[in-house]
């Protein structure tokens, strides 16, 4: 694969795709949608082609050179400011453990939102447009290794999220994108000041001797890197790092969303079209955890150490709050919208054990969390296009009318709850393991095992009070699954299945990584502080 | 008595005077002009004065014979636009040209 | 035969069932006729498992087949060296018997279903849900870690879930199958932590590898507290499972499920599952442990013995009795009889079952007619499902010439033998007690079901004789309910071959200073039976007295039903008018459901109502505050620029253009005023420059 730019291309595809449909005209609906479809089963085809040819013992993290499919040359560079010194900017692509299963979760998830979206009407060329250039944004952030370009794919991916939410949402589409924009912005300034400090406080050497700044993200975790006086560098005593590490975590900790950051959540995707909530809870979250993970943990190891207790506390706030709340909802969408807060609550558990198990957990939830949520307010989608209503208390007894959907409602409720031989049940169990066999998580760990009651409290009622008792007669008319929703949820429950039954095809990929990381960041605790120096 | 220079400089003070007063009161754009060369020739008389009891050699004198020239261009091309003053407002009554206002 | 063999064969005969359960979900549609494929998977995976079992007690009687593979590979891990979860299957004699109990009774369930489930809209689909549920509970029988336990133990749980709400469109079934599986989770939770104990000490979830360490004296972080909390948080699994106090109530409410299923999963099989489970980590259980689980069988057996005395539903009242039974075998293990409880766990899975099912065929008679006060006289109308039905009633009631009378008997000497090595009293008394009101009840449902007169006497005379089919089943667990199948002294279970040489207790790992005195000691190897001489020796002792003792009070219990409910001696109504309060508290099954409505389920409705009124509210409303606050000052801000700064802007311009004005009267345009102001200011500087 040397030389195939095949990041290069899974991120850009798209953007391909976006200007062919631009190029369009706007009555060619069915040729938008197929040229959509293509682009983003041509990522799914190039990420199967970078799993084939990925290497399972490459650990990745901190080392360039055991990242994978590198690319890797200047983009910008700036000579000659006088106090600033060189501007330097990579355009530097390259995946490990951590990103891999990533970017597999975000090109299948890309490809079923495009199925979903088939019966949108509404100017159907800007919405594919939009989300072709969304599609981009996300992948660039997992691929990306250089933080200036990782923040430009951040940002990349708000716009196109706005206007989908805010032109193709429901009844309160204007609030619901204007609060989801500004909140998220929000935490990306902190990320912005965090990364400009980092900037400014490593040096990278060059072949040729010189020193310059740098935003590569490789080298902001090398402690040897940080210069005496920079605002974030551990060598100086008056540093800052506490702050900004604060801030970058509150920067992610909105996109999780981790509580009391969650309440965009619940109102973007009630809003959101059915495809945009899947974009929104099968990728978007991820990229909270994925950044803690890609630049928290291994440039900030001493203060991750420290604050491991208090992300596990967040972390199970968010399972047990997350689920009573959902406990609550009425709205079908609402209530799976707050399970994915309870679900995500469980990655951050995972993380915060800093353990092989606990990691490999955490970021295997991600990923189960993407297809399981995914499949989930897919399904929600469809009764939605049939009945216009949510409400979960407006159905009832649809299991005989429409027994194939019921069926694979079942697997979805069951892998959210979290049944064995699913998906999910394997990440919080590893999870679990990571949390309760570190000491310092294990109190909050065990708390958070209620999580798992509640989750088939909600959930079991919900599925009670949609799909048995007796059918309501308004409803006697609901033609079951057709074609294109088989195609959509067919592939995420064999998914799901499939990984719950040989969880290894995962975690081989990621593990090696995880590995690395744990070590990285335990070795270099001391190396980041003052007094180990 | 002997003449002295303050008896030139009393001549031009009240041709200087008798000037400005023709240049102010004067409706016809024709004495006003008149009332320029006054000012203009108190002037030469006061150039001429002081070259004849200043220590300032000719220069007074030759100063004047260039009044007297700009004068006489002056002259000519006043008229021409009191010409055309005329030609435009069909008078020449300075009092009631205001277009400078706008 | 190979072990490997073994171990293919008893792989095949785990996933025989998988396979029915997906090809009768996926194809149900074509083939109307598909539930008969899962039958004979069913009579398949039986033939096989008695294979497997008679090659395992003839050529390996004593050694246990063990196979596994790595699952999930951690690599190698920072600090803890090479970590990989292992899945496989271990086979010793309680497994392979357990495989050919599971298989025995989910063919008979399935053959009497046939007939009693005919006719029902999703009949291919209930038998897919029966493969899946055997699939499950063998699973739970062949694993040889505690993970896979827990997997397989889940999804007996799932299958539980579909099958009791299998008629959903009744409220009332669905509403039990989500208490079932939601009561099973809050058990499960500890089941779960307490393996995560064991896997963060040992980095391993398989039986003998954890023991082998807790025997090398590494414990769970160091202490035997942490060894007694894996054992009691994993023991809670079982209480959940098996329907132990506090976790009792979903059992009855699982009754909604179809009659087979009750005999198959909430009688025999899956509710015995804790046990099975318990008698699996039983090595690893310390004293203290023990005795609280000894605690917790003997009081569910108490609690659940008074709640059936009263209860007036046909399978109510032997839910009751299996949640009892089962107490008995928890106590058992928590005893140390070790042996006895997989006895008896075994005869009432037959007994049992054989009741569930002749209350099925007494329901399929009376037309769906379930409240014993309308029955009466039906001996004589359903003498096959009488006969059965009496022989098992005698068995679990422990009249001799029964297996019921040979485990249960077992039971109570050790419970008896436990008391005088270790002053518990309590426990013994209680298992006699309860063994009184073991016979009273039982005999009490026969005798009201099928003697005396009909009370419903149109129902009565269109009862019938179930077809052959629902007959069979009930025939072949009756007469597996005589003793000769177990023992050739009907008054000696350790004469027999299950307690002498199939099943041996195995020896305790524990340490010896936070394990009971009689489990360590040296073993009693020649007998097989138990660990110690000294328990043996006690065992021995108990054995004579616990066996007249519990003859004479089943015997009263029998004496006491018929007197009641036959001879019309005793009048119940009057017993009970004379303890209205007990009497009331019983029949509403000591307010359990309810106090845990109360204290439980409304709270965290509420709970939950509050915080979504509170994440709706005051998180969102901080959010939505800071918004507004936002544009509060944002419109400050404007008002601020409208005014100050812009009017600043503004004022310049006003004022220039007031200058503007006032000066422009001397503007007039004539050329001779701006004479006049230049010679008067001309004059006026002269003035101000001027010396003067």
């Amino acid at each position: 694969m040397n030389g195939f730019p095949i990041l290069t291309l899974l991120t850009f595809i798209p953007v391909l795709g976006m200007v062919l449909v631009l190029l369009m005209p706007k009555d060619k609906e069915r040729e938008i949608k197929i040229t959509t479809l293509i682009a983003t089963g041509i990522q799914v085809v190039l990420s199967a082609v970078l799993l084939m040819s990925y290497d399972y013992n490459a650990g990745g993290i901190f080392e360039e050179s055991s990242f994978q499919f590198i690319e890797k040359f200047r983009w910008i560079e700036i000579t000659g400011l006088s106090w600033l010194g060189t501007v330097k900017i990579d355009y530097f692509l390259g995946v490990d453990g951590l990103s891999t299963p990533m970017v597999l979760l975000t090109s299948i998830v890309a490809f079923i939102a495009t199925l979903s979206s088939w019966n949108i009407s509404k100017s159907l060329k800007g919405y594919f447009a939009l989300f072709l250039l969304l599609d981009t944004g996300m992948m660039g952030v997992f691929v990306s290794l250089d933080f200036f370009l990782f923040y430009v794919f951040w940002e990349l991916m708000l716009l196109p999220m706005y206007f989908l939410i805010g032109i193709w949402g429901g009844t309160r589409k204007e609030y619901a994108a204007i609060k989801f924009f500004i909140y998220t912005l929000f935490g990306s300034v902190f990320m912005l000041l965090v990364m400009i400090g980092l900037y400014f406080s490593t040096q990278e050497t060059l072949a040729d001797g010189s020193a310059v700044f740098t935003f590569n993200m490789l080298s902001m975790m090398d402690p040897a890197n940080y210069t005496a006086d920079g605002i974030l560098s551990p060598f100086n005593p008056g540093n800052l790092r506490f702050i900004a590490y604060i801030a970058l975590f509150v920067g992610f900790a909105i996109k999780i969303p981790m509580f009391p950051f969650h309440t965009w959540l619940p109102d973007a995707h009630v809003e959101a079209p059915t495809p945009i909530s899947v974009i929104l809870a099968g990728v978007l979250l991820k990229m909270g955890t994925y950044g803690i993970l890609r630049i928290s943990y291994p440039m900030f190891p001493e203060i991750t150490k420290d604050l491991m207790w208090y992300i596990a506390l967040f972390g199970m706030i968010n399972i047990i709050y997350g689920a009573l709340c959902a406990m609550a909802q009425k709205d079908f969408k609402k209530l799976i919208a707050y399970s994915s807060i309870s679900h995500m609550g469980y990655v951050l558990l995972g993380m915060a054990s800093l353990s092989t198990t606990g990691i490999n957990g955490a970021i295997f939830q991600m990923f189960n969390h993407g297809t399981i949520t995914s499949m989930l307010f897919l399904i929600v989608g469809v009764i939605y296009d049939r009945t216009h209503t949510r409400g979960l208390d407006d159905f009832g007894g649809l299991a005989n009318q429409m027994p194939v959907y019921t069926g694979f409602v079942t697997v979805a409720f069951f892998a959210a709850i979290g049944l064995p031989g699913m998906s999910g049940w394997v990440s919080e169990a590893l999870v679990f393991v990571g949390s309760i066999g570190e000491e310092i998580t294990r109190i909050l760990a065990m708390i958070s095992t209620l999580g798992i009651l509640l989750g088939a409290g909600y959930m079991l009622w919900a599925l009670q009070r949609i799909f048995l008792g007796n059918l309501k007669e308004k409803w006697s008319d609901l033609t079951d699954l057709d074609g294109r929703e088989y195609a959509m949820l067919v592939p995420l429950a064999v998914i799901i299945i499939f990984l719950g039954i040989y969880p290894s095809f995962m975690l081989d990929i990621m593990n090696t990584s995880v590995n690395t990381l744990v070590e990285f960041v335990s070795v270099n605790v001391s190396k980041f502080t003052l007094s180990g120096l | 008595m002997e003449v002295g220079l303050s008896h030139f400089l009393v001549v031009s003070t009240a041709l200087l005077s008798l000037g400005i007063y023709g240049v102010i009161t004067r409706k016809n754009a024709v004495m006003v002009l008149m009332g320029i060369e006054l000012i203009l020739n108190a002037a030469n008389i006061n150039f001429v004065a002081f070259s004849k009891y200043g220590n300032f050699g000719l220069e007074g004198q030759v100063m004047a014979l260039f009044i007297i020239v700009l004068a006489a261009a002056e002259a000519a091309i006043a008229l021409a636009i009191v010409l055309n003053i005329y030609k435009t407002f069909n008078h020449v009554n300075v009092d009631e040209i205001e277009d400078l206002k706008e | 035969m190979s072990e490997s063999i073994l171990v293919t064969l008893s792989i095949v005969i785990l996933f025989l069932p998988l396979l029915g359960f997906t090809t009768v979900l996926l194809f149900n549609k074509k083939f109307p006729k598909l539930y008969l494929f899962e039958v004979g998977i069913l009579i398949g995976a039986f033939l096989l498992s008695i294979v497997v079992l008679i090659v395992k007690l003839s050529s390996y009687l004593d050694t246990e087949i063990v196979s596994s593979f790595t699952w999930i590979d951690f690599g190698d891990v920072p600090f803890l060296g090479r970590v990989s979860v292992e899945l496989g299957v271990k086979i010793d004699n309680v497994a392979a018997i357990m495989v050919v109990v599971v298989n025995l009774i989910s063919l008979l369930v399935h053959v009497y279903s046939i007939e009693y489930m005919r006719g029902d809209k999703r009949y291919n689909r209930y038998f897919a849900y029966l493969g899946i549920f055997t699939f499950s509970m063998l699973g739970i029988v062949i694993t040889h870690n505690l993970l896979m336990m827990y997997i397989f133990w889940e999804l007996v749980g799932l299958s539980s879930y579909l099958l009791i709400g299998f008629w959903y469109e009744k409220k009332s079934a669905a509403d039990a199958g989500k208490k079932a599986f939601i009561v099973n989770r809050v058990g499960d939770i500890g089941f779960f932590i307490g393996i995560l104990i064991l896997f963060t000490s040992y980095n391993t979830f398989t039986f003998d590898t954890i023991f082998e360490q807790i025997a090398a004296g590494n414990l769970p972080f160091g202490s035997s507290a942490w060894l007694t909390a894996a054992g009691i948080l994993i023991f809670m699994g079982a209480v959940g499972k098996s329907a132990q106090f506090p976790l009792h109530v979903w059992l009855p409410d699982a009754m909604e499920g179809p009659t087979p299923v009750s005999a198959l999963i909430h009688a025999a099989t899956m509710v015995a599952a804790g046990v099975y489970l318990i008698a699996r980590i039983f090595v690893m259980l310390t004293a203290d442990a023990m005795l609280v689980i000894a605690i917790v069988g003997a009081f569910t057996a108490f609690i659940a013995a008074t709640i059936a005395l009263t209860q007036n539903d046909i399978k109510k009242v032997l839910a009751y009795s299996t949640v009892s039974q089962l107490g008995y075998m928890v106590m058992s293990l928590g005893v140390g009889a070790y042996a006895f409880a997989f006895f008896h766990l075994v005869t009432h899975a037959f007994f049992k079952a054989c009741l569930f099912l002749g209350s099925g065929s007494v329901i399929h008679a009376m037309h769906h007619e379930q409240d014993i006060r309308n029955m009466g006289g039906l001996r004589k109308k359903l003498p096959i499902t009488y006969a059965s039905f009496l022989i098992s009633t005698l068995a679990i009631s422990g009249v001799p010439l029964t297996s019921g009378f040979l485990s249960k008997d077992g039971i109570l000497a050790g419970t008896y033998a436990f008391g005088s090595l270790t002053g518990h009293w309590l426990i013994p008394v209680i298992g006699f007690g309860v063994a009184l009101m073991t016979a009273f009840y039982m005999f009490r449902l026969v005798i009201i079901t099928f003697h005396g007169q009909p009370r419903d006497q149109h129902k009565y005379d269109h009862a019938h004789e179930s077809p052959f089919v629902m007959a069979m089943p009930l025939v072949v667990l009756g007469v597996l309910s005589v003793f000769i199948w177990y023992t050739p002294l009907p008054h000696s279970p350790d004469a027999g071959w299950f307690i002498s040489s199939w099943v041996k207790t195995p020896h305790t790992v524990v340490p010896a200073e936070s394990s009971f005195e009689f489990m360590v000691g040296g073993a009693a190897e020649n007998a097989g039976i138990i660990h110690s001489e000294m328990y043996t020796e006690a065992m021995h002792h108990a054995h004579y007295p616990a066996m007249f003792l519990s003859l004479i009070l089943g015997g009263l219990g029998i004496l006491l039903a018929y007197s009641m409910y036959q001879w019309k001696k005793i009048d119940p109504d009057k017993i009970a008018g004379k303890v209205p309060g007990l009497y009331k508290f019983s029949l509403n099954k000591w307010y359990i459901d309810e106090l845990y409505d109360a204290i439980f389920i409304n709270p965290t409705v509420t709970l939950s109502r509050a915080l979504a009124w509170f994440d709706n509210t005051i998180i969102d409303g901080i959010v939505n505050g800071s918004a507004s606050l936002t544009r509060f000052i944002s419109a400050l801000s404007g008002l601020f620029d409208t005014y100050i700064v812009d009017g600043l802007v503004n004022f310049t311009a006003f004022f220039s253009g007031f200058i503007g004005i006032t000066f422009k009267k001397i503007q007039t345009g004539k050329v001779q005023t701006y004479i006049v102001l230049v010679v008067f200011s001309v004059i006026l500087l002269i003035f101000i420059v001027s010396p003067f």
